[in-house]
């Protein structure tokens, strides 16, 4: 087992290194193999390992297999848990990575650094898997910064582009912030039970969970809180929660197969990957809880919003990612763990089918992004046209697609939370149905139909990408259709995540939902009498209506409501707080710190006035080393007096 | 003195080395071949089978043979055996740079063989005689490689130089030993122990002062301040091969000599020789570390460099525990690795008529060659300490031994000089990777040296990943 997990992680990471040392003796298309076949390897093994644990329902596997160092009884180790949750979360990565890897090939065919490129998405990879499989908190972390770090990287591809190096570095910042929460928390975690190992520290909660601590002044606070919250923050900034999601949008500078591959299906998911795996960390807080809660519907609903106005093709699907991340993060505040990971994998097939097929329709339009210079694609582009329609079928959660299983079990587990916030929480993702399938429907309309692309030049050239785009869009489409329905049981209702998640009996939205789950059918039939699926359908109309039969319409709404749509284009102002509150205050707070602490108190007294001293001491030392026999000579006599004297004085 | 053929068995590493550098002069007489090929294969076939030997005739319990002059026991197998290995790269990045300069001779490679020949004695004294021959085998050799380059006025000086101190030093430790001789009536390191422990006239004064004397020659070897002037000066008077050779193996052999003198003849004398190894740890610290910010010339800079690591591998001797001795082991390896790896990437850098001493002909090396800018940070990360490379174990055992013996402030001087330490390290990185390079011409390494040179370097990050598989060696 252990060589499995070994080859399944590091397969990738041989990939990578090859690709990206030896570059230049294994040429473009050494690189592209050595990757693909590396991931090929991880996914095939990773099948293998679902079956393990799906169907022959094999025990746990937690073992550690490189201690690196033990201090103080913190243990520094690389190990394996593998579970049913790891083993969904390594299927879904690898099966994503690999077809994007394939639709690489193609995307970057024409490109500079293509080498460079397939290193990077297969050392991202492995930094996933590594995350994904962790049993310990200090692997967890190492997993967490390797996917920022190349995330980071590839957002800043093209780093001859200001826009693009300004977006890593804000990609950068702003995880960050998340991050130093995230470390924050594992610090305290280290502190209060003095372990960082999973099954150490979950078993260890329980006779934790009424700590009090102090942290400033007398107030006191629940230590599980704390924890928890601090936590959240980290998988705030990689999941781009409101409001550390600004760097997100920014993030589509990179080439189209990384936002779809990190910025949509697998890196952003790692915080509703990690807060799951918490669970019984997070159970024991209701007040972390009412905040994600709140944190992850405020981020589903608003982000939709500004959805509606974008024009680029890329960012409108960004903040759709956003939202789909809202509607995650919210089902996990609701204790409906299970939803959130079971939209983690529908959302991750069909969100990475639709930034692929953007990434095919950008091709085709000579990376033209804006979808108001485009419409009528579907003639030209038969399978990029199909696939793409049935990824935004999948988003808005139409009947039998894998979306709507998945959205609407969010969408009712809410609705029967009952915490703080979680009625706000439930209409704000009921209403987000409509914004969905509102913004969802424009793009495909002002995309595929209506009349064709104004520029005639661009016209001319349309044509279908080749096959290693398009056999990514469909094998990617077969689950974005079917994977709800078959999972839907066993996932939700059924024990596929029995032993791994922990939810206190009265916080069991799920098992409540469960007793009126009678089949996917049934699911189906009640929900299409619900207010989601009317909303959704109203959604898909008005697009309709709007965007395809009386352009004029919109226009006029958007003259009309004005105050709104410069609102939502510019993004509730979030950028600009951020650029002038934090990026400027830093800056401010940095020069008096530069100026008063720095120059004068650091550099001048403590580093320049050490370093001075040092400089000095070394130049006179210097001087003893005058290069002349007799000096050193002398200076080992006087040594030798020294330590003589230092024996007849004692 | 009875004298047993058999026992001959038990010194096999020894005779191989000898008769391999006998074989390696006489080769160089018979073959005239330009490139050497000869003369250079029987040097590493002589380390392989040394080593070899080494292995095979090591493990077991000690045992002492010819009159109690030698000793073959754990600690002389793991040094043995590292030395040995190490020393295969060393040849062949010296192979490398003499090649370059058109030095390219047989006398290199007798001098170098004869000179490890004089560590393995060292390393395998059981008495004050076979330690004296051992160390002036090694100490001829070697001031004859300083002055190896005919031509050079700066060789010529550094060897004078190197010479007369060296034989200053060699007398202040044969007037120790005779001292001590004359205390206790014994020349073996066991006899002279049990001499001590039956005196119990509580006069030792005469010891005492022979002992003050022993450690002084051994600090010389070291480089210990004040004993250490020598160091820069011959460091970088030397060419860079042979640099390469005084300043890397001859530290195992030195640890081994401390071991044998102070951890096994005197150790119970512990309360009287550990404070003179604490002033000159905190000297040699001190002054290492300060004056390396202050050079120009990396061998001058490394030559301070390692006068600092020696006043760490000091810490380890001085804590007179097991686990310190064993981390003064693994320091003393852990910096012949490291230092063999950096000279090797000078060696690499050279090319004929150009040889690259000054820190800033690093500047821009990563755009030069990247993975000789790589191996070059992994050891100069490795040699400031910072984890995971194999450097920050071995400061972490020599601080956890001071630790047990309960001197925290001895502990808290080190880490302190090793921060200023850090800096000029971090600069070669600096230099490396974020400046522009001065010059543009490509650099040019020899296959084996370029393999080695990465095998070293990942060498240093592989056994800072895994460190048991070194200091699990480290036996005493």
């Amino acid at each position: 087992m252990q060589a499995i997990l070994l080859t399944l992680v590091l397969a990738p990471l041989f990939g990578a290194v090859v690709a990206g040392l030896w570059r230049n003796q294994v040429g473009r298309s050494g690189a592209h193999w050595v990757t693909i076949i590396g991931v090929g390897i991880s996914f095939a093994l990773s099948l293998y390992v679902l079956k393990l644990y799906v169907v022959d329902a094999q025990p746990v596997y937690n073992e550690a297999v490189y201690t690196w160092m033990v201090s103080d009884g913190l243990r520094f180790e690389i190990g394996f848990l593998i579970d049913n949750l790891t083993a969904m979360m390594m299927a879904v990565v690898t099966f994503v990575s690999l077809m994007v890897h394939i639709y690489t090939v193609g995307y970057m065919h024409d490109e500079d650094g293509y080498e460079r490129f397939f290193s990077y998405i297969a050392l991202f990879t492995f930094s996933m898997l590594m995350l994904v499989s962790a049993n310990n908190f200090l692997q967890l972390f190492f997993g967490w910064e390797a996917v920022g770090l190349v995330s980071y990287l590839l957002i800043g591809f093209y780093f001859k582009k200001e826009s693009a190096i300004f977006a890593n570095m804000k990609a950068f910042l702003v995880n960050r912030v998340g991050d130093f929460g995230f470390i924050l928390g594992i610090a305290a975690i280290a502190m209060y039970f003095n372990s960082l190992d999973y099954v150490e520290v979950f078993s260890k909660a329980g006779s934790l969970a009424d700590t009090q601590i102090q942290i400033w002044g007398d107030t006191s606070w629940s230590l599980m809180t704390v924890i928890c919250v601090l936590l959240f923050i980290g998988a705030m900034g990689k999941s781009a929660q409101m409001p550390l999601h600004i760097w997100l949008p920014d993030s589509m500078e990179g080439p189209t197969p990384i936002s779809a591959l990190i910025h949509a299906a697998t890196m952003v998911t790692a915080g509703i990957f990690m807060v799951s795996r918490m669970s019984p960390l997070f159970e024991l807080s209701e007040t972390a809880l009412s905040f994600v809660l709140i944190v992850g519907a405020t981020t589903a609903f608003f982000t939709g919003l500004i959805g509606i106005v974008q024009n680029d093709i890329k960012r409108v699907v960004a903040y759709s990612t956003l939202s789909q991340l809202g509607y995650m993060i919210a089902a996990l505040g609701a204790s409906a763990y299970a939803a959130g990971l079971f939209h983690l994998m529908t959302h991750a097939f069909f969100k990475a089918l639709l930034f692929l097929a953007a990434g095919s329709v950008i091709i085709g339009m000579h990376h033209d992004q804006d979808i108001r210079n485009m419409g009528g694609i579907r003639k030209y582009m038969k399978i990029t046209w199909i696939t793409s329609l049935l990824g935004t079928l999948a988003l808005i959660g139409f009947p039998f697609f894998s979306g709507f299983f998945s959205k609407d079990a969010i969408i009712e587990a809410v609705g029967h939370a009952d915490r703080f916030g979680s009625h706000y929480a439930h209409w704000l993702l009921v209403a987000g149905v409509f914004v969905t399938a509102l913004y969802s429907f424009r793009m495909y309309f002002l995309v595929f139909h209506g009349k064709g692309p104004r520029d005639e030049h661009a016209k001319a050239h349309l044509h279908e990408s080749p096959w290693v785009i398009t056999v990514p869009l469909v094998l990617l489409a077969i689950p974005s259709v079917f994977i709800g329905w078959y999972t839907i049981g066993p996932m939700l209702f059924g024990d596929f995540f029995k032993g791994v998640l922990y939810v206190a009996p009265q916080n069991d939205v799920l098992a409540q939902l469960g007793e009126h789950f009678h089949g996917p059918l049934a699911f189906v039939m009640h929900g299409v009498q619900g207010l989601p699926f009317i909303l959704a359908m109203s959604g898909l109309l008005v697009a309709f209506v709007l965007f395809l039969l009386k352009p004029k319409w919109a226009f006029d709404l958007r003259v009309r409501f004005d105050w709104l749509y410069t609102i939502l284009d510019k993004k509730y102002w979030m950028d600009e707080i951020f650029q002038t509150v934090f990026a400027k205050g830093s800056v401010l707070l940095g020069k008096v710190l530069w100026k008063g602490g720095d120059q004068f108190l650091i550099d001048g007294v403590a580093v320049n006035g050490s370093a001075h001293s040092v400089g000095v001491l070394a130049s006179a030392m210097r001087r003893l080393q005058n290069g002349l026999i007799n000096t050193y000579a002398m200076a080992m006599i006087l040594g030798l007096l020294g330590l003589v004297g230092w024996f007849v004085f004692k | 003195m009875e004298f047993d053929n058999s026992q001959l068995m038990t010194m096999l590493p020894e005779i191989v080395m000898l008769t391999g550098a006998l074989l390696v002069l006489l080769v160089d007489l018979m073959v005239r071949d330009s490139d050497r090929m000869w003369p250079y294969a029987l040097t590493l076939g002589t380390l392989l089978a040394a080593f070899a030997a080494a292995v095979s005739v090591g493990g077991g319990s000690s045992e002492i043979i010819l009159g109690g002059n030698y000793v073959r026991d754990a600690m002389g197998d793991s040094l043995k055996g590292a030395l040995l290995l190490i020393a295969i790269p060393l040849f062949i990045y010296a192979r490398e740079g003499l090649r370059k300069m058109d030095e390219w001779r047989t006398e290199y490679l007798t001098l170098g063989l004869f000179s490890i020949l004089g560590m393995m004695i060292m390393i395998s004294a059981n008495g004050f005689i076979a330690l004296y021959l051992g160390l002036e085998l090694l100490t001829l050799s070697l001031y004859a490689l300083v002055a190896y380059c005919r031509d050079s006025s700066k060789g010529a000086e550094a060897a004078m130089k190197y010479f007369v101190l060296g034989a200053l030093a060699s007398g202040l430790l044969l007037y120790g030993i005779s001292m001590i001789y004359g205390a206790t009536g014994k020349i073996d390191f066991p006899g002279i122990m049990q001499q001590i422990a039956a005196d119990n006239t509580g006069d030792n004064t005469i010891f005492v002062f022979g002992m003050v004397f022993v450690v002084i020659g051994i600090a010389f070897k070291f480089g210990a301040v004040p004993f250490h002037m020598w160091m820069p000066d011959v460091y970088q008077g030397s060419s860079t091969p042979v640099t390469l050779l005084i300043g890397s193996l001859p530290k195992i052999a030195a640890v081994a000599i401390a071991l044998r003198v102070l951890a096994g003849a005197m150790e119970s004398l512990h309360q009287d020789w550990y404070m003179m190894l604490v002033i000159l740890a905190i000297l040699s610290m001190a002054l290492g570390n300060i004056v390396a910010i202050a050079q120009q010339n990396i061998k001058r800079m490394l030559a301070y460099s390692t006068i600092s690591h020696v006043g760490f591998i000091f810490l380890g001797i001085l804590s007179g525990t097991d686990e310190g001795y064993r981390a003064a082991m693994f320091y003393a390896v852990v910096y012949a690795l490291m230092a063999v790896g950096a000279f090797g990437i000078l060696i690499a850098l050279d090319r004929k008529g150009v040889v690259v001493d000054q820190l800033h002909q690093l500047k821009g090396l990563n755009d030069r060659h990247p993975w000789l800018a790589l191996t070059m940070l992994l050891i100069m990360f490795s040699m400031a300490g910072v984890p995971p490379t194999v450097g920050f174990w071995a400061k972490l055992f020599v601080l956890e031994a001071v630790v047990s013996i309960d001197m925290w402030w001895l502990a808290v001087i080190a880490v302190f000089f090793s921060i200023i330490g850090a800096f000029y390290y971090i600069r070669v990185v600096k230099f490396m990777y974020f400046d522009k390079p001065i010059d543009d011409e490509p650099v040019v390494v020899g296959g084996a040296a370029q393999t080695m040179l990465a095998v070293n370097g990942l060498a240093v990050l592989l056994f800072g990943l895994f460190p048991v598989l070194v200091f699990g060696l480290m036996k005493l």
